[in-house]
């Protein structure tokens, strides 16, 4: 077959350095890590917090106070672990419904988690059942949402996909209107603020009971996205064509979406609802590694709980009070997705 | 190596009319059968069922003498390969990573295709002459590049068995003929081909069997050379048409040419 120009152009095309990325990738979010650790109200040289956090493990000579330790381990570790598990959480699921939906504009709150989550907060909150159950409630509320949008699309004819999303924006909008009931007759002076506080998100509250929690839930969601990020590529081809390669479209699908909105749901549980980073991150991702699940979804893990480390850092630094770290992504969200469009228009 | 459809019958819904009323046709080996037929007579619903898609149709469909209902959706795969319309993909992958998909079915749930898989997949690639595409985006090479992906992929996959749904479509003419040829390829190599089509000519050219449907049922079954007939052609697409018969070196060719202003009302 004669080749045209295009080919020959093609041909030429080299292969981007997609290990020399995914280190250098790494080594930013270990800096972002270090960094972390060492800013705020009571700032550190990144060569105390080094030596600060190996000391549980090595024997080094104390050079610091008490008060050093306490603000590494007992205030900014937690916060700092919640940030990363918060990011990876979103951006991987973000990734998976990506592409289980075939839609590089879908987001985790796509079946309507977040809306659940936060309308279980919030009763949570009005209920004054204190801040534990406010979690938990948060959790269960954003799986119910799910499972409702699940049984509504299954009683749908025609692509299951299509219904699946129609279906999320419909229970996601009832329980907005939920949410906003409950805020119309909460206590104005304390539940009102509160609600309103938690619906904006912030990891400001994060404690290592909530990273506990959290992060089981999290690794155990993410392990089998995690194993079954090959076939995932398949499943993007759509349902027909994943089928006649034999795969159960079924199954898979099922299997990936359970797992991707467990983790969103724990994520906002901990975290109240932060926009943008489940949506942005993967395509960051597919910017710099390809479209290749098998890389993607690792990048997104690791981008996502740098990004938000990163977020954090300015919610808790840029203000002399806490900004709401859901207004942040989406001022930083915002301008980057607009720079993804204009310049990656062509690849995506 | 066999396909048999044996009176099959579907329709979406109980109520709503037959999409397929009693279709009974067999291939075997390097048969390359063409179907054709108006749009929306049934043909791309008699590929779901034959590919396993859709399993509420009576009748029965043996690949090999093995009635599919009894097969996974795994099991379906390693016989028959699915070559969809090449449309323009949600996520740009490269042409290797899309022909790599092929191997599914080869490899195991939690792993990913192997140095061996990839080799098979330059091979196919190799053979159908896109090897130079390998690091290309699937998105950014050319329609008929596409295709060809598209049917190294099946080859990877390993099954004998490829049916293809209007290969050709949004094809410009160079592109239709080069793939053409090598699917009329691939049928000498011994697989079976079942595609469908809107081009008669293709029937005339490429292919050794021809299934004309109308209606859902079959009106025309045969060599191509035998059955496609002006007054078939007429009835079924309401246009009038001179055959052509010519020799050319190699072999006798016949082809469709529309009669000036014998076009008729379609019904």
């Amino acid at each position: 077959m004669p080749d045209t120009a295009k080919n020959q152009s093609v041909k030429t095309r080299k292969m981007p350095n997609y290990k020399l990325r995914f280190i250098l990738l790494i080594l930013a979010a270990l800096i972002c890590i270090l960094v972390s650790f060492g800013v705020g109200r009571f700032s550190l040289s990144p060569y105390d917090v080094f030596l600060l956090l190996l000391s549980p493990i090595f024997p080094i000579t104390e050079t610091w106070d008490y008060a050093m330790f306490s603000v590494v381990f007992n205030i900014r570790l937690p916060r700092i672990l919640a940030a990363i598990l918060v990011g990876a959480a979103l951006s991987t699921a973000g990734a998976a419904y990506q592409g289980m939906f075939q839609n590089p504009l879908v987001s985790p709150d796509i079946l309507g988690a977040s809306a659940g989550a936060g309308f279980g907060a919030c009763l949570a909150i009005y209920l004054s059942l204190g801040s534990g159950m406010v979690t938990i409630f948060a959790f269960v509320g954003g799986l119910i949402a799910v499972l409702i949008a699940y049984l509504v699309s299954r009683m749908t004819k025609g692509s299951a996909t299509l219904s699946m999303v129609l279906a999320g924006i419909l229970v996601g909008s009832l329980f907005s209107a939920s949410t906003s009931y409950i805020k119309l007759v909460a206590d104005t002076t304390e539940q009102l603020p509160e609600i309103t506080y938690w619906l904006m998100g912030s990891l400001a509250g994060a404690t290592m009971d909530d990273v506990i929690f959290a992060g089981i839930i999290i690794i155990l969601g993410t392990l089998p996205i995690f194993l079954l990020r090959w076939r995932m590529n398949v499943l993007t081809l759509g349902e027909d064509e994943a089928k006649s390669m034999g795969i159960n479209t079924h199954r898979l699908r099922f299997v990936v979406i359970v797992c991707a909105t467990l983790i969103t749901a724990v994520a906002v549980s901990i975290s109240g609802i932060i926009g943008w980073v489940g949506l942005v991150i993967p395509h960051f991702c597919r910017m710099l590694f390809g479209y290749d699940y098998r890389i993607i979804i690792p990048a997104s893990i690791i981008m996502g709980g740098g990004f938000m480390l990163l977020v954090d850092d300015f919610a808790r630094t840029i203000a002399t009070t806490e900004v709401p770290i859901g207004i942040l992504t989406a001022f930083v969200g915002a301008p980057i997705f607009a720079y993804l469009l204009i310049m990656g228009g062509k690849r995506s | 190596m066999s396909v048999r459809v044996n009176h099959l019958s579907f329709a979406y819904d109980k109520h709503s009319p037959l999409v397929l009323n009693d279709v009974s046709f067999s291939v075997k080996e390097g048969d390359l059968l063409a179907v054709l037929g108006p749009n929306g007579v049934g043909k791309s619903t008699m590929f779901r069922c034959i590919l396993g898609f859709l399993n509420k149709y009576d009748g029965e469909i043996l690949m090999n003498d093995v009635n599919i209902k009894t097969l996974t959706h795994k099991q379906i795969a390693k016989q028959v390969a699915y070559i969809p319309q090449s449309t323009h993909p949600v996520f740009n992958y490269s042409v290797l990573d899309v022909v790599l998909m092929g191997v599914t079915n080869q490899v195991s749930l939690l792993s990913a295709p192997n140095q061996a898989h990839i080799n098979q997949a330059y091979a196919a690639m190799e053979s159908l002459g896109i090897d130079h595409l390998r690091d290309a985006g699937y998105g950014e090479i050319s329609g008929g590049e596409r295709q060809l992906a598209l049917i190294a992929r099946a080859l990877v996959q390993k099954a004998k068995i490829l049916i293809m749904d209007e290969p050709t479509a949004n094809l410009d003419y160079g592109n239709q003929f080069r793939v053409m040829c090598r699917i009329s390829d691939l049928a000498k190599e011994g697989y079976i081909i079942i595609l469908s089509t809107h081009n008669p000519d293709h029937a005339f050219l490429y292919a050794n069997r021809v299934l004309m449907i109308q209606g859902g049922k079959v009106i025309a079954d045969g060599c191509p050379d035998e059955v496609l007939d002006a007054k078939l052609i007429k009835d079924v697409y309401g246009v009038d048409v001179h055959i052509e018969e010519f020799q050319s070196n190699t072999r006798h060719h016949k082809l469709c040419i529309p009669v000036e202003g014998g076009v008729g009302k379609q019904r």
